[in-house]
């Protein structure tokens, strides 16, 4: 965890600082006064040898300290603290949502596959897949709140706000999961375990839900954690187009203003949840497959 | 080579690919319409002649725009394919020859890049670098290059152990020579699966860059950024966004069938 997680800082640093371009004139753009230049320059300690400037960063970051907004002259932690939990909130619900839609269509496909059900869950699946998140999220703002008027538009609220931004950012998981599940169920329905559960009595259902669901989940756990970075980059998105106040729109208004320790934040915070999230499907593996317990 | 019988997904996949490709190479030519012209005079024009998908929101012909998008999007993601393909080649391909430590430092690196959210790293890179089609390919690479030198090193440890290129090894052949003649073209099947996906997934990455601003900029047509710009007016012209929307996703349906096909080739070959 501690290696990675300086692996990720570095290639954080590395990527503000090292890629070609100045960021000072790129703020103040072509035809600021010299003097403007260096001045600004030495206040974002941008003067200073890189080895330092490295340092500087390290040190602040261990203080919780990334450094002030350009603009506003606002902490940048201060920003991200009052964001982040959004965009927590959306990837969260927007998780749940995939696991909502996946689960039913994965588990009837895969009980019976080849069968009616099957076809038209993976048909779901495959339409899924493919609808991008930047076409299906105005599409629902069309439909569900536009035109029937069910839901709000924009913005951050109650529960009713979540539900468009959620299924926008959950669709194309679920489809994945939904495949990988009905996948995992098919292999396992023919396997062993289930024949003895059947031929102790147990119903079809009670066999396949209490003794081959819980076999066919390590792979979907597999595939929920390695897509956390998917949903991360489809927070981004989802949260531009319903105006959402997260990180990735703090993010990417950061980036057309030019306010680079903001940008430099908010990667960083990206990064370290992503890390935290690879870790953390890690040790879910032991709670569902007690063959993988941490020793 | 056979026909895909009992492939549906090669074949249809095969086909959305193929006509995309088509319409991406001719479509500009025989539509003739210019994409950058603006006619404020047709401004959200509904379908019609001379338009047959309309105008958008600066009276550009939605067809014209949606060609030349086909271009930038296939031509863009063809080739960031293709770059990755060759990196993740290469460091795969090295450090499984070299083994030691070169493999240890050179995996320690795709580990560090693989721990960062790719999309995240594309949006940082095409933000700092800036506005050209060069920029948002580097930052799109950047992304992608890690998974095939994942790939490419464990089908060169397993292939390295197979009769033939043991025989290669005990006649002399160079480490070079082993990996160009014996080992690439067994790790042809599976590269070849993984980056028909790749293309997919890259159309989508370049047309969320777009939308969000640091992608292909205006006024050059992207599927992306024409989603982007007729989201203001999708309740009044709402063909403007659905146009590359639907292009969008008919050509990630190609390429994941196409993948899927070729995936069941190489199976039943094996």
């Amino acid at each position: 965890m501690i290696p990675v997680t300086l692996g990720v800082t570095t290639l954080t640093f590395a990527l503000i600082h090292l890629v070609p371009g100045d960021p000072v004139v790129a703020m103040l753009g072509d035809n600021a006064a010299p003097a403007d230049i260096v001045g600004l320059r030495h206040a974002m300690g941008l003067d200073q040898p890189l080895g330092v400037q490295y340092l500087v960063f390290l040190s602040g970051l261990a203080q919780g300290d990334l450094g002030q907004s350009i603009p506003t002259h606002t902490p940048v932690a201060a920003l991200i603290r009052e964001h982040f939990p959004a965009t927590l909130e959306l990837a969260g619900t927007g998780l749940l949502a995939a696991i909502v839609i996946a689960f039913p269509l994965g588990i009837v496909a895969g009980a019976n596959p080849g069968g009616a059900a099957d076809l038209g869950a993976m048909g779901f699946a495959i339409l899924g897949i493919s609808i991008p998140h930047i076409y299906l999220g105005p599409l629902l703002m069309i439909v569900l709140s536009l035109d029937l008027g069910w839901l709000p538009l924009t913005g951050r609220g109650g529960l009713s706000h979540l539900v468009l931004p959620a299924i926008t950012l959950g669709t194309a998981l679920a489809a994945i999961v939904a495949r990988m599940l009905r996948q995992s169920l098919a292999q396992v329905r023919g396997a062993d375990y289930v024949r003895t559960a059947r031929g102790k009595g147990l119903s079809e259902t009670a066999a396949i839900m209490r003794h081959g669901l819980r076999n066919a989940l390590t792979p979907v756990v597999t595939l929920l954690g390695l897509e956390a970075g998917s949903l991360l980059a489809g927070s981004v998105v989802t949260e531009m187009i319903f105006s959402w106040p997260g990180l990735g729109r703090l993010m990417i208004n950061a980036i057309s203003a030019r306010d680079y320790p903001l940008v430099e934040g908010c990667v960083l915070v990206y990064a370290l949840t992503y890390v935290t999230v690879n870790m953390a499907t890690d040790l879910v593996y032991g709670l569902i497959d007690p063959r993988i317990r941490l020793s | 080579m056979k026909l895909p019988r009992g492939n549906p997904s090669l074949l249809i996949g095969g086909t959305i690919v193929a006509m995309l490709a088509v319409a991406a190479i001719a479509g500009p030519v025989i539509c003739g319409s210019d994409p950058l012209a603006i006619d404020l005079g047709s401004v959200l024009a509904p379908p019609g002649p001379g338009h047959p998908l309309g105008c958008d929101a600066l009276g550009r012909d939605v067809l014209a725009r949606l060609l030349w998008g086909a271009r930038i999007s296939l031509g863009v993601s063809t080739a960031v394919v293709a770059m990755t393909l060759t990196i993740g080649a290469i460091v795969g391909g090295v450090a499984a020859l070299a083994g030691g430590w070169i493999d240890g430092v050179m995996m320690r690196a795709v580990d560090i890049v693989l721990a960062f959210p790719g999309f995240l790293l594309a949006i940082a890179i095409a933000a700092i670098l800036g506005p050209d089609l060069r920029d948002l390919v580097i930052a799109l690479v950047a992304m992608g290059w890690t998974g095939y030198a994942r790939l490419v090193r464990g089908e060169v440890l397993s292939l390295r152990e197979r009769e033939y290129v043991s025989a290669a090894r005990a006649l002399g052949a160079r480490p070079s020579r082993l990996l160009f003649a014996h080992l690439l073209p067994g790790l042809a099947g599976p590269i070849a699966v993984q980056a028909t996906f790749g293309v997919g997934g890259i159309i989508v990455a370049e047309a969320a860059l777009s939308f969000l601003g640091v992608g292909v900029r205006p006024p050059l047509p992207s599927w992306g950024n024409m989603i982007d710009a007729g989201r203001a007016f999708i309740l009044v012209a709402p063909r403007v966004t659905t146009a590359p929307g639907v292009a969008i996703g008919i050509s990630v349906l190609g390429f994941n069938l196409l993948g899927d096909g070729l995936a069941q080739v190489i199976g039943r070959r094996e």
